[in-house]
């Protein structure tokens, strides 16, 4: 009967399994790498944090990857007077608009909102910073293998260099940046596991607390489960 | 068994004692505690399908509790920030960052509306595998769809107020059902959202409705359900009646008092809830997609329309009715048999006191033909709540309209098959290990 059963409900998964796939790499786990994430944290400054605001997130929320107000105050604030400030940007979002036909998005849950069945919202990041070629067709001249048609620019080409995208449908490296490719994957890694500690702050602390809270729970269970037993032995 | 038939608590001079008695005076206290606590006597053979009617009382305390905390923070505004982000949107994630243990207040309330459905959809199947819905338990029945019909829309209305681009487009879907209407549905659709399309003053009246209205609604429907199940009595995996059988004091022989017994066996369901509860809100709190859809983390665009638009788990099932209905009948548009279907197929449930005819009520007892017929059922409420999550293509609206005519065939052929099917005899009493 059981077998019955699963074959049933597995016939339309099989049946109904989709088409269109779309190829992400894995993005390297960055969650509990403070250094990478501080170094994501100057690349998102840097090189986002002009065009893209991350609103929600205040600059002195960066003590969760081991940064004070001071350095943040010395290093990283750029877009605001004091730490307790969001990162907001100064760009006009109808300028943006008229500028790159869509205003840039704010990106301080981007890493939650680009999960797919295909991988998670860090999967995508990685490939989509990795995948800018040359395509003069595009008012910008750059396009994108995960992100069709996109009206970002490349901007960290200085660093990657120029990819172009060859006949058989691979990228390859036409002009190389002021990165090696490895040093470029490691650095985009970096801002992506940034990224995605800015998605959800809270992420690791949830996940440390939940196993406290299940520890608890579980001799919860062993004592309530005695009460029971206890309660229960006369009722036959 | 009437609350005011208990006798009055009389002091044994001590200031509690007094208390009671003063308060008994004025109010029934005591009987009430002995109604429905202390001298409720449940069958003693419950299983593991009865936790989860508690588990419901459970779940709906803590949707009203962190709700309470919720409704302090968040803020139904459609308008956007200087960043360009809907104030709504923004305000949840404030209550995700800035707001003290804004984020597990946050977490229990998406993780507890999944939980709801689960709690309340095995609720559901234990009344249908035990025939708990048989007289004299019809209103209990009829008042637990009438639940179901508020959790959803209670779940439809919560559900837009993030205000991501699922909610905003999902609601978009739903709320366009109404136009589907003859002669009024695009008035009646554009009265329902505020606005022509779906707009702040709609966000401001789901939040009404999602904070107010509609709790009221269910807090009501759920006291009615636990007077009348205290009225008759519990049902059990036997089916049978345990007020057959009552001993010289007319005391039910298989009954026992509903405190302490089951309030500590709840306890025990109660702590394991919460273990799988807790698996989910601290280590997938997104539920692989289907608790937290992704696309809902974008802000709503009213400009850019998802490409693939699917409602939240819990509703896949129906929607998968809705769209299975592509033929236009008597002249309307097929949307609108759509949204008949859709509709029956959730008051469909309340009819089923009188749809089976079989002479014993558990499955324990019950032939081939119902256990068989359910099964299917169940793989069907499956498959289209699978179906439902998807794009749609010809090859899956042909499976989505294959299950759902089996999904109403098995309640509206049961005054058939039930009666021919082959029961065992029920037992007098019920039995226990």
């Amino acid at each position: 009967m059981n077998k019955l059963l699963l074959s049933l409900l597995l016939v339309p998964v099989l049946a109904f399994a989709s088409g269109a796939e779309l190829h992400l790499d894995k993005a390297p786990d960055r969650a509990r790498d403070m250094a990478a994430l501080q170094n994501g944290a100057k690349v998102f400054v840097n090189y986002c944090l002009n065009c893209h605001s991350a609103s929600s997130m205040r600059y002195n929320r960066l003590r969760d990857i081991g940064l004070s107000d001071d350095q943040v105050r010395e290093n990283l604030l750029f877009t605001a007077d004091k730490v307790g400030e969001p990162m907001r940007i100064a760009m006009q979002r109808a300028e943006a608009k008229q500028w790159f036909g869509a205003a840039p998005p704010d990106l301080s849950v981007i890493a939650r909102a680009r999960a797919s069945e295909f991988g998670s919202g860090a999967d995508w990041l990685y490939t989509y910073l990795r995948t800018f070629y040359r395509d003069d067709s595009r008012p910008t001249g750059w396009n994108n293998v995960v992100f069709a048609n996109v009206g970002m620019p490349h901007a960290l080409w200085e660093l990657q260099g120029e990819q172009v995208m060859g006949d058989d449908h691979t990228l390859k490296l036409a002009k190389p940046g002021k990165l090696k490719p490895e040093e470029y994957d490691a650095m985009v890694a970096d801002l992506v596991g940034y990224l995605k500690y800015m998605g959800e702050p809270v992420g690791e602390f949830r996940k440390n607390l939940g196993v406290a809270v299940l520890i608890a729970l579980a001799l919860l269970f062993v004592l309530s489960y005695a009460l029971k037993r206890e309660y229960w032995k006369d009722i036959h | 068994m009437a609350a005011s038939n208990f006798e009055k608590f009389k002091s044994d001079g001590t200031l509690l004692g007094n208390v009671t008695e003063w308060v008994d005076a004025r109010f029934p206290m005591t009987s009430m505690w002995k109604a429905h606590l202390s001298e409720y006597y449940a069958p003693k053979n419950f299983n593991f399908w009865y936790f989860f009617g508690s588990l419901a009382l459970l779940v709906l305390v803590l949707q009203i509790v962190t709700g309470i905390f919720l409704v302090m923070h968040y803020k139904p505004d459609a308008s956007l920030n200087a960043s360009g982000v809907p104030i709504a949107f923004a305000s949840v994630e404030y209550i995700m960052r800035d707001v003290p243990w804004g984020w597990l207040i946050r977490y229990m309330h998406s993780t507890g509306a999944s939980a709801f459905f689960i709690v309340v959809y095995l609720h559901m199947f234990r009344g249908m595998i035990y025939g708990s819905y048989r007289k004299p338990r019809e209103l209990i029945w009829i008042f637990g769809v009438m639940i179901f019909l508020a959790l959803m829309a209670e779940a439809f209305a919560g559900y837009l107020l993030p205000w991501g681009q699922m909610s905003y487009w999902g609601a978009q879907v739903i709320l366009n059902l109404f136009s589907a209407i003859p002669l009024v549905g695009n008035d009646l659709a554009t009265w329902i959202r505020g606005d022509f399309v779906i707009g702040d003053s709609t966000l401001n009246r789901m939040f009404s409705f999602h904070v107010i209205a509609i709790p009221l609604v269910l807090i009501g429907l759920v006291v009615a359900h636990i007077l009348a199940l205290h009225e008759v009595g519990s049902n059990n995996p036997d089916g049978v009646e345990i007020k057959k059988k009552k001993d010289e004091r007319g005391i039910p022989l298989d009954g026992i008092p509903f405190h302490p017994y089951y309030t500590v066996k709840d306890i025990v369901g109660i702590v394991v809830f919460l273990m799988v509860f807790s698996v989910i809100l601290f280590f997938m709190p997104e539920g692989g997609g289907y608790f937290l859809e992704y696309n809902n983390f974008i802000p709503a665009d009213p400009m850019v329309t998802p490409q693939h638009i699917a409602p939240v788990w819990y509703f896949t099932p129906y929607y998968s009715l809705l769209r299975a209905v592509t033929y236009p009948l008597f002249g309307v548009d097929a949307k609108f048999w759509g949204v008949i279907a859709m509709g029956a197929g959730v008051l469909i449930f309340a009819f089923l006191p009188w749809l089976d005819r079989s002479p014993s009520k558990s499955i324990r007892y019950r032939g081939p033909i119902f256990k068989g017929f359910l099964t299917i059922w169940v793989v069907c409420f499956f498959i289209l709540g699978y179906l439902g999550v998807l794009a749609p293509t010809p090859g899956r609206t042909l499976v989505a309209q294959i299950c759902s005519v089996i999904y109403f065939a098995f309640f509206l052929a049961m005054p058939i098959y039930s009666k021919l099917d082959k029961c065992q005899p029920e037992p007098d009493r019920v039995t226990f290990k």
